[in-house]
């Protein structure tokens, strides 16, 4: 079901990512400024539009999952938040590692916009202890949204605030303040497009390993006779929702 | 001076900067790979198991219809 259209969207991000690549060293020209540090521009920035925008995404599925209580959404939001995780800490990588060549210093605590990034990660690393904190399934799902949905309002707030502060010390991509010459937006955009397909794909793959270890392990059960009721142990990762089209299959095809 | 205002590096030094910013972005993707590819051998052992889940089932059930086709009056 998740693996419709995976090897389409890999093929996607392989051929984004090279195109990216060859305009970030070949195409884009050389700021006046930073020189040739300000490549790193073109893997962080579009890194932290990516995260953040998943974790928007996974605030908006949680308000899905409550609407509906159907745990596929819960198991989108919870993947989406966790490959965003994993994009936030590329973000500040990259972006310590730019602060350094650039200012000189690997973290700069009077810069809002770093700070305000690394609180929003922060809240965010405590996604997974709440998931874990919760035994029983329904109410750890029902919480996380909770949790997904006050975060995720918390994201544009925060970008709003940042944008609001006085200092602008850390350079401006969007907005009115934003003047890149054609080559350098055109690089811009198409390394934004290659790291939203990057993440989707992670994305997918993900959503499709979990699926096909639910069914596997709702197989299983049937196989050795346990009965349709998943024996849950303690874990941060979503219920399984497979678990009734697989008995269903099972029950049909199995049979010897 | 503020930060704003440091001069640019030369590019025998920028270019140490860059290349450990891609390197990052392509560890955190080949770490993602590595550990994909450890849940696919998983799986893979998982697959057999049912496998041989499966035939022990067919085994069982042939063998208790043989049985209970004997055990009937002609």
């Amino acid at each position: 079901m998740y693996g419709k259209g995976l090897r389409t969207l890999s093929i996607a991000t392989v051929v984004a990512f090279a195109t990216s690549l060859a305009l970030v060293f070949f195409y884009a020209p050389l700021e006046a400024d930073q020189g040739f540090l300000q490549k790193i521009f073109y893997v962080h920035v579009p890194l932290a539009i990516v995260s953040l925008c998943g974790f928007l995404l996974g605030g908006l599925l949680a308000i899905q999952h409550l609407r509906t209580r159907d745990p596929r959404w819960d198991m989108r939001s919870y993947v989406i938040i966790h490959t965003s995780l994993i994009f936030a800490i590329g973000t500040l990588i990259t972006g310590s590692i730019w602060a350094k060549g650039s200012w000189g210093h690997w973290w700069v605590w009077s810069e809002p916009t770093l700070v305000s990034f690394l609180i929003v990660f922060l809240l965010y690393a405590t996604y997974q202890p709440l998931r874990f904190a919760i035994e029983d399934p329904e109410r750890q799902a029902r919480y996380a949204s909770v949790f997904a949905i006050t975060s995720g309002a918390f994201v544009p707030m925060n970008f709003i605030a940042v944008r609001l502060s006085t200092a602008y010390v850390h350079p401006r991509v969007l907005g009115g303040t934003s003047n890149l010459p054609g080559p350098m937006a055109l690089t811009f955009v198409v390394s934004v497009a290659a790291m939203a397909l990057l993440f989707a794909t992670l994305c997918k793959y993900e959503l499709t390993a979990k699926h096909t270890r639910a069914q596997m392990r709702a197989l299983r059960r049937r196989l050795a006779g346990e009965g349709d009721s998943p024996r849950r142990t303690r874990s941060a990762v979503p219920s399984s929702h497979a678990h009734g089209t697989v008995t269903a299959r099972v029950a049909g095809g199995a049979r010897p | 001076m503020t930060l704003a205002d440091v001069p640019a590096l030369p590019l025998h030094t920028a270019g140490k900067y860059v290349a450990a910013a891609y390197i990052v972005l392509f560890v955190i993707v080949l770490i993602y790979v590595a550990i994909m590819a450890l849940r696919l051998s998983r799986m893979e052992r998982g697959l057999g198991e049912l496998l041989e889940l499966t035939e022990q089932a067919g085994a069982e059930h042939a063998s208790g219809h043989s049985e209970h086709k004997e055990s009937a009056p002609a």
